[in-house]
């Protein structure tokens, strides 16, 4: 297939890991974090960890949006669906993350209208199918989704729908690294960017971590071989005492990123003051709310939202394997309370969550491969 | 007799067991997949002799129609898929349909004549049914429940316990098309594709199977609901055996691979409808698969890996460039990632 095969090309994967190989310098750490839970998936999935030197240690990142929503908003979402009226939408990673009353996919069977969409554009149908209804939709993700919830704003507007409001959860990739980086435990050498989120942002809005924090930064694919070249180009930097920005997924990545769709976010959103992330805490300017020009579509406008106060399950350890300070496997929890059949952290939820890859792929594998 | 059904619509009363009710089943469904009863009874009586199987499935696919086939296509080979890999020679189905209040009757007899053609196309006779209407909003057009009646093939020994180490594992054919159909046909998102549901009977590749190495097939399952992952998982932990795959054996085709890929889905946990996975002695695995090879229908039949004696329980993935990844059960359904 194209632009999956060439990636993942046996020869040239070997050729990389054979040159990462003969550059590590076994007196130093290689601490990388892979910011993007796609990464964090594809580097179990594909096993790259038994390719590549024990100095190369994996640090997964915070980049998976259902894993950092603070389980308040999700009570908060969940609590707008108590209303008869209302339709609820939500993509398929939603569904089984767990707040303090369950998971949406339980409410759903016991009769609330709760659907699964593939997209805010088709919840934007239902409100067109069903205009005796409310359908909010349960907005969650980085900017890598964020455009298509802007698009659907915009054209709400353009259809003067008065039953379509967006549950906006939309976060911002920069703040929470700027977080990671200032917090005293930080023990990071460089950051894998993440590669979907890059191709609207683009590739500046990491400078600052070159600049301000002389930590090496490459935007990178998913596939293998896109892995352990931005490895190999990490190494390098690091080895040489340099820290740049670089972009190895210049086929989908461009500097600058997708000016449209920075556009459409800059009318339709802006930037709470604060908002709590998952296992990280308040961080400033971090999130997206729906823009004053749009309030109109904006379901904490329209519906009154009964702000909530969670914490998080007892003894659960989220926030530290979010900030990387611990192995999925540290947490008493991990494969005993919390399995991906039924979670307690959001971690566990989706296939990009540290958890949830660490328990597939490392868990379930020990004593296999000896 | 010659009850003619004329009614545009199924109504609660073709199911009240009134005259409406006789209406629907003489006039409709019993010349669609019983044209050769006269009389209908409250049960079916045949003569037989030998070693009996016996199933049942329920089907309540959507949407009814797909590219490739329906859900009268489904109820009849899922049945009489699930005979043929127990070894036995599918003969006779029981038919029972759960109709919505308001479905069209042209959409009814679609499936009936499916339902008919399938049968035919298998070897099968549908010896009879029932039909229960129920109110609007309730059963999504249509559910059917089929069972089935098969003759076990003498010569063959499946069973599980017979499953060893060094064993092979063979698939008949590329994996995920009718999963991905279906998801696709459902029209929820952006995507098409050139491909069809794989639903058909695999009687005539197992019989073939059987024929060539009765000794050697030891077990068989199709990979429907759950995919390939499921069923091999379940080997693995029946048996306290382990299991060991060469990823890029495993036939897939382009559309199913692509979609997979967008979608985050990984093709071993996709339902399929007209597969079978096969353990076979490594003796008789070669002549197995050129057996299979050779009919028209499992060309693309590959050997797709081995029973091991260690990671007991266990299913692993051997990648191209020496990875190796464990391949667990599905969790929960396939949830579509979003970024």
């Amino acid at each position: 297939m194209k632009y999956v095969d060439e990636f993942r090309n046996p020869e040239l994967i070997k050729k990389t890991c054979a040159e990462i190989k003969r550059r590590v310098d076994p007196t130093r750490t290689y601490r990388i974090m892979e910011i993007c839970g796609g990464h964090t998936h594809a580097i179990y999935r594909f096993g790259l960890k038994d390719l590549l030197p024990e100095t190369i240690e994996f640090v997964h990142g915070p980049g998976c949006p259902v894993c950092v929503l603070p389980m308040a908003r999700l009570d908060e979402g969940l609590s707008l669906s108590e209303n008869p009226d209302v339709i609820l939408t939500a993509f398929g990673d939603m569904m089984r993350v767990p707040g303090t009353q369950g998971t949406l996919l339980e409410h759903k069977a016991r009769g609330r209208d709760i659907r699964m969409v593939y997209s805010p554009l088709d919840a934007l149908k239902l409100a067109e199918t069903n205009p005796e209804r409310q359908v909010i939709f349960f907005a969650i993700g980085f900017e890598t989704t964020a455009p298509s919830t802007a698009l659907t704003l915009k054209r709400a507007r353009l259809l003067g729908l008065k039953n379509f409001t967006v549950f906006c959860n939309h976060v911002v990739i920069a703040p929470p690294l700027k977080a990671l980086l200032d917090s005293p435990d930080m023990r990071l050498d460089a950051f894998i960017g993440p590669g979907h989120v890059s191709t609207v942002i683009g590739c500046k809005p990491y400078e600052f971590i070159a600049r301000d924090y002389q930590k090496p930064v490459v935007v990178s694919g998913f596939e293998p071989l896109d892995l352990l070249q931005s490895v190999l180009m990490i190494v390098k930097q690091l080895n040489q005492e340099e820290a740049r920005v670089e972009n190895q997924y210049a086929r989908a990545v461009s500097w600058e990123g997708n000016l449209a769709a920075q556009k459409a976010m800059a009318e339709t959103f802006s930037l709470r003051p604060r908002f709590e992330w998952r296992g990280l805490g308040q961080i400033p300017q971090s999130a997206f709310a729906v823009s004053e020009a749009y309030s109109e579509w904006d379901s904490e406008k329209r519906f009154a939202i009964v702000k909530t106060r969670t914490t998080e399950p007892f003894r659960a350890r989220c926030g530290e394997v979010l900030q990387g300070l611990i192995k999925p496997n540290d947490c008493p929890l991990f494969a005993n309370d919390c399995h991906p059949e039924h979670p307690t952290g959001a971690l566990m939820v989706s296939s990009e969550g540290a958890c949830a890859a660490y328990y597939t792929y490392v868990h379930r594998q020990q004593g296999v491969f000896e | 007799m010659m009850i003619k059904f004329h009614e545009t619509h199924i109504e609660m009363a073709h199911g009240a067991g009134g005259k409406a009710s006789r209406r629907l089943v003489e006039g409709l469904i019993a010349p669609h997949l019983m044209p050769e009863t006269l009389l209908l009874e409250d049960a079916a009586s045949l003569a037989f002799s030998g070693q009996l199987v016996f199933t049942s499935d329920s089907f309540v696919v959507k949407p009814l129609r797909f590219p490739g086939g329906s859900i009268g296509d489904l109820a009849v080979n899922g049945t009489v898929n699930d005979l043929a890999v127990s070894g036995a020679e599918p003969l006779a189905l029981m038919i029972s349909l759960i109709i919505e209040e308001g479905l069209e009757s042209v959409v009814l007899e679609h499936e009936l004549r499916a339902m008919a053609q399938a049968a035919s196309k298998a070897g099968v006779k549908i010896l009879g049914g029932d039909t229960k209407v129920v109110e609007h909003g309730k059963a999504d057009g249509l559910y059917i429940s089929s069972a089935g009646i098969g003759r076990y093939q003498e010569n063959l020994k499946l069973s599980m316990e017979r499953v060893a180490p060094g064993d092979k594992i063979i698939l008949s054919g590329p994996i995920g098309n009718h999963g991905i159909t279906i998801l696709l046909a459902r029209g929820e998102l952006d995507l098409s594709a050139n491909l069809v549901s794989d639903t058909r009977s695999v009687w005539p590749f197992v019989k073939v199977l059987a024929e060539t190495v009765p000794q050697g097939l030891k077990w068989m399952r199709d990979p429907t609901r759950g995919g390939v992952a499921s069923v091999l998982n379940e080997l693995a932990r029946d048996s306290a055996l382990g299991i060991e795959l060469e990823e890029e054996r495993i036939p897939v085709h382009p559309a199913v691979r692509g979609a997979c890929e967008i979608l985050g889905l990984d093709p071993l946990h996709i339902a399929n409808e007209g597969q079978f996975l096969a353990v076979v002695s490594a003796l008789e695995a070669d002549k197995a698969l050129a057996g299979l090879q050779a009919l028209a229908g499992t060309e693309e039949a590959q050997m797709i890996g081995q029973i091991t004696e260690a990671h007991s329980k266990t299913v692993v993935a051997k990648t191209l460039y020496g990875g190796a990844r464990v391949v667990d059960m599905l969790v929960g359904d396939p949830l579509p990632r979003i970024c």
